[in-house]
């Protein structure tokens, strides 16, 4: 009797480490689809800047940018693979809109350059924080790559902040385009911050510490960096957040995006280019 | 064929010597600091590489190079790894990678750097003159790996290998 019931303890036991084994990596997944899905998204946007940049400096600016999110997806796709999910390319270029979990701020078109900057300024200031989040997460293979990533994210954020500061403070017209676009960016930003289902569970694994704490060190940022402009920061109770993104809720920008991302690749899979 | 026992770390790092960062062409992949370590196991030599930055494009290539070096030195069972296990900083280039470097006319990153910031990039040495009295154009140049500034002293632009 004894012996049957230790026995069926360790059974217990056994299914409960295989489970929490389970959790554990479902929880990686939705983490790092998320994050893999934005590189990838605001990357391809930024490439549209390649050749019709503003000035020559920008072009190449925006172009850098997209190269370095694009190959920083491909890492984070690569982790992705270690986990049992399809290698990179097939998992880039082989999904529909709703299987995408980017925030929807990314997938917004390029418009005029006024919004592609604040844009660019807004998110890539989340993404700094929450690389340098990560770069202590108890998943050593993403606290690694974002280490590594961390560096690179520093110069995207030195350039949004560099060129916000100057076209915040000058001329009239500038500053009224620059606001426009805070304005109208604001509720998809905070849309980043959409919650997953599994923040309790992230936090309690030392994954990731959460996205209300990534939110709240965001607005901190922001505050400072527009306190040296012009512009005026609408007071963040009265904002709205566009949640949806990271559930496969997209706007009507994405798949056309994909469209034109895979076009190649749908034409040849096997094609090198 | 080589024979395996008789080989040794030095000895490959010393062949893969050969091999340049595509884009720069007088540095080579050891003094840059992609080359991460050098195992040789029985009849296998393990070579761990990890990309300067994570998007850059050149990877595959430095790949395909390391293991046609390999290859000409009659190593013909390797496996190059490229991973993320210790991370490439800037501090990584040898002084001998840097010297080519300054050389070549691309100024070398800073030592001293902790954290990237604006100011640190602003008067970088102007690997021509030696002035400081220079100013940084864009964080971002030709490559993902390089900024653009200008010397204010010898009227000259130049790039610098970026510090990360």
């Amino acid at each position: 009797m004894r012996r049957l019931i230790v026995r069926q303890i360790k059974s217990k036991n056994s299914k409960n480490l295989k489970q929490s084994k389970m959790q554990k990596e479902e929880i990686l997944k939705d983490l790092m689809y998320k994050i893999a899905d934005d590189q990838l998204i605001i990357g391809h946007r930024n490439s549209e800047w390649t050749g019709v940049g503003p000035l020559l400096e920008e072009d190449i600016a925006f172009s850098s940018m997209a190269q370095d999110k694009v190959g920083q997806s491909w890492a984070i796709y690569k982790l992705l693979e270690d986990l049992g999910e399809t290698e990179p390319d097939i998992n880039a270029f082989t999904r529909n809109a709703e299987q995408f979990h980017n925030s929807q701020l990314v997938e917004l078109p390029n418009q005029d350059y006024d919004f592609s900057l604040m844009r660019h300024v807004l998110f890539d200031y989340a993404e700094s924080i929450r690389f340098e989040m990560l770069a202590l997460s108890s998943y050593e293979p993403l606290a690694q790559l974002a280490q590594k990533i961390k560096g690179e994210i520093k110069y995207h954020v030195m350039h949004g902040r560099s060129f916000v500061r100057k076209l915040g403070t000058s001329t009239e017209e500038a500053i009224i385009r620059l606001q426009k676009a805070l304005d109208y960016s604001l509720p998809y930003a905070l849309g980043v911050f959409e919650p997953s289902k599994y923040e309790d569970e992230m936090k309690q694994a030392f994954i990731f510490e959460g996205e209300k704490i990534l939110e709240e060190r965001w607005k901190e940022q922001i505050e400072t960096i527009l306190k040296g402009t012009e512009l005026k920061l609408p007071n963040w109770n009265d904002i709205e957040p566009i949640y949806g993104g990271r559930y496969g809720i997209h706007t009507d920008h994405l798949q056309p995006l994909l469209d034109e991302m895979t076009e190649v690749f749908n034409v040849d899979p096997t094609a090198e280019w | 064929m080589v024979d395996y026992s008789e080989l040794n770390k030095d000895q490959i790092l010393n062949w893969l010597e050969e091999v340049k960062d595509p884009e720069i062409p007088v540095l080579s992949l050891v003094d840059l600091g992609v080359i991460k370590n050098v195992k040789i196991e029985k009849d296998l030599v393990e070579v761990d590489m990890t990309p300067t930055f994570v998007g850059c494009p050149a990877m595959d290539y430095m790949q395909k190079d390391v293991e046609k070096t390999l290859e000409k030195y009659g190593i013909d069972n390797y496996q190059v790894n490229i991973s993320f296990k210790e991370p490439w900083t800037s501090k990584n280039i040898s002084e001998k990678g840097r010297k080519a470097l300054k050389e070549f006319g691309l100024a070398p990153p800073r030592e001293d750097f902790v954290i990237v910031d604006i100011d640190l990039l602003e008067h970088v040495a102007c690997p021509y003159c030696e002035s400081t009295n220079t100013e940084l154009k864009t964080p971002f140049g030709p490559t993902l790996c390089r900024s653009l500034h200008y010397c204010h002293d010898c009227q000259q632009a130049f790039e610098q290998f970026k510090p990360v």
